[in-house]
């Protein structure tokens, strides 16, 4: 395949897999929780570096699903000791990013691992850094990875479909039949961490929240049905992906700055035009629902 | 005030970030009750698209219209974030999601495209992301302190106002106190600490020295006026300290140090805090419980006389 096959493949896998996820955070209201646990990534993929001294796949998925769940736990704790839900998410991730990049600075400084690297993603190194898998011949690593994250994503979210419909839309039934909302909770916390490292590679820290949040924000305007939105906001994030980076070829830009910049826009366009939601459709039918 | 292993610039710098933090830390009091916490860091992260274009518009390092450029970024983004919120069914949190990580892209696209731009790669554009404080010169300390202080004077001296707009506002009103003007005062605090904090800490940690400190002052007192004064003594001495620290590294940004001096403070508030503190609690808790279980033999005499 092409280089710039190569680097679409890439994004959009990265955007299916955000945009699956994002759904979930959009309906959990946990938007600003994959926020946090993007910034605090980096601290575990940090930490793993510093212990194993390489930069492979499966050193930093672990060190940044734990990450994650230390995020989780801590910020639970705060909230449970009194501090404000927001302002606990605050203090923590924030708290663990400077952590990560003072180490980064200060121990990794002439590795691989820079802090450019961190915030915007290395997508035109990508196609370069292959592996070779029978049958299909050389594939870039970041492609098995994306892959690999994309099924655990798919068979979580199609096992356990009914389970996440009613801990997200109706937590206090989800307990009256006995699902273990806090173990959805903490799993669910562990598919935003190996999605989040997964596409860090490729988009960077602050990215992966513009693909995680806006093209399920989006979907979530044109549809009141889960598996349409799900499959709306994936669409929405290849879409964004794809469209990013011919912008980015276009202004000779950062190619995850554009990709993030064009959720925005298809954010945008959903927010104005979207027939169930859009503020045209709610500014041409003003009385439709009263009346 | 000659501090040992600090050039004369360095020290013009370490009183800015001091009174930075004091700032900061009083605004974030006010934002931590308006339940704002996560607002600033949003509002930060949108201002970098308005320094890269106060910078290109200008053509050089020109503070002033950078920070002008900041300031409408992080205003756009509030705009923004209040629209979306009241005009669809998007809730605070994704819609203040949406601008954080759309914003900053943007500004990342820019920034990629100003760096090709002669001379822009020496003009310290990228230090805006993490805070470079060794990259300041006096007369940006001039500016930075002066806005600062600015916001301190605004909050002190309509320090019962804040009082009642933050915990009473139906009262507030009732006294003739608009809300819509003290929304406004607030947000303009909020974004002039934001905009004044941004070369110093950069975008992506400002949020921290607005949340932690006032995190760290709740863990000892109840009353709002004492909060306030730890919350600017807190933040303050992570300012000071942190520029310290980084200053002691080649290139070290200033950002992380200061975030992490905070957390240091914020650990000990949370361990040791008069008020909710955990060891203080754990402590509490322990002699209760003796003086629940060790003279009972006492406790039942005066129990059972009492019934009897």
């Amino acid at each position: 395949m092409s280089y710039a096959g190569w680097i679409l493949l890439t994004a959009s896998l990265v955007g299916v897999s955000c945009g699956l996820v994002g759904t979930l955070l959009i309906l959990r209201r946990m938007a600003m929780m994959a926020d946090a646990i993007s910034h605090t990534v980096l601290l575990g993929i940090v930490t793993a570096f510093l212990v194993t001294r390489e930069l492979s796949g499966i050193h930093m998925l672990i060190g940044s699903v734990a990450a994650g769940l230390l995020t989780t736990l801590l910020v639970q704790w705060l909230h449970s000791l009194g501090v404000q839900q927001e302002a606990s998410i605050g203090v923590v991730f924030t708290s663990f990013f400077a952590l990560g990049v003072v180490l980064i600075s200060t121990q990794a400084g002439n590795a691989h691992l820079d802090i450019q690297h961190t915030l915007m993603g290395e997508i035109t190194f990508i196609p370069w850094e292959k592996s070779t898998l029978p049958l299909l011949g050389d594939v870039p690593e970041a492609v098995v990875t994306l892959s690999i994250v994309l099924a655990i994503v798919l068979i979580a979210i199609v096992a356990f479909y009914k389970e996440w419909k009613i801990t997200s839309f109706d937590p206090a039934l989800a307990l009256s039949l006995g699902i273990p909302a806090g173990l959805m909770h903490y799993a669910f916390m562990g598919l935003v961490s190996i999605t989040t490292v997964a596409s860090f590679d490729a988009v960077g820290a602050i990215m992966v929240v513009a693909m995680l949040i806006t093209p399920a924000a989006s979907a979530y305007l044109w549809t009141d049905r889960l598996a349409v939105m799900m499959a709306l906001s994936g669409a929405f994030g290849i879409l964004s992906a794809v469209f990013g980076y011919y912008i980015a070829l276009w202004l000779d830009t950062s190619i995850s700055g554009s990709m993030a910049f064009a959720t925005g826009i298809v954010f945008m366009f959903s927010f104005i035009v979207s027939p169930k939601h859009g503020i045209l459709a709610k500014r041409l039918r003003p009385t439709a629902s009263s009346a | 005030m000659m501090i040992a292993g600090l050039s004369h610039n360095a020290q013009w710098v370490l009183l800015g970030t001091l009174i930075l933090g004091t700032a900061a830390g009083i605004v974030g009091c006010f934002a931590y009750w308006k339940r704002q916490s996560l607002m600033s860091d949003a509002l930060s992260h949108a201002s970098l698209p308005g320094v890269i274009i106060g910078f290109a518009l200008v053509g050089s390092k020109n503070l002033p219209v950078m920070l002008a450029g900041a300031a409408a970024g992080a205003l756009l983004g509030a705009l923004l974030i209040h629209w979306i919120r009241s005009s669809s069914r998007i809730k605070e949190d994704a819609a203040m999601g949406i601008v954080l990580s759309v914003f900053f892209g943007f500004g990342i696209m820019l920034l990629t495209m100003v760096n090709r731009m002669a001379g822009a790669a020496q003009s310290g554009l990228d230090s805006f992301i993490f805070g470079q404080a060794a990259s300041m010169v006096q007369r940006d300390v001039w500016l930075m302190s002066g806005l600062a202080l600015l916001v301190l004077i605004v909050a002190v001296v309509a320090f019962k106002e804040w009082k009642l707009f933050l915990f009473d506002a139906a009262f507030a009103k009732g006294l003739g106190l608009s809300g819509r003007f003290m929304n406004a005062l607030y947000l303009f605090c909020l974004v002039l600490v934001i905009v004044v904090g941004i070369q110093a800490v950069g975008v992506i940690l400002m949020a921290a020295l607005l949340i932690t400190p006032a995190v760290s002052a709740r863990y000892w007192t109840d009353s709002f006026g004492r909060m306030v004064i730890l919350s600017a003594v807190f933040g303050g001495v992570s300012g000071a300290s942190g520029t310290v620290l980084s200053a002691y590294g080649n290139g070290w940004p200033t950002g992380p140090f200061i975030v992490l001096s905070a957390a240091a403070l914020f650990i000990v508030s949370l361990a040791f805090g008069t008020r909710k503190g955990v060891v203080v609690q754990a402590v509490q808790q322990r002699r209760l419980r003796k003086e629940l279980t060790k003279p009972k033999t006492e406790r039942r005499t005066a129990e059972g006389g009492n019934a009897v």
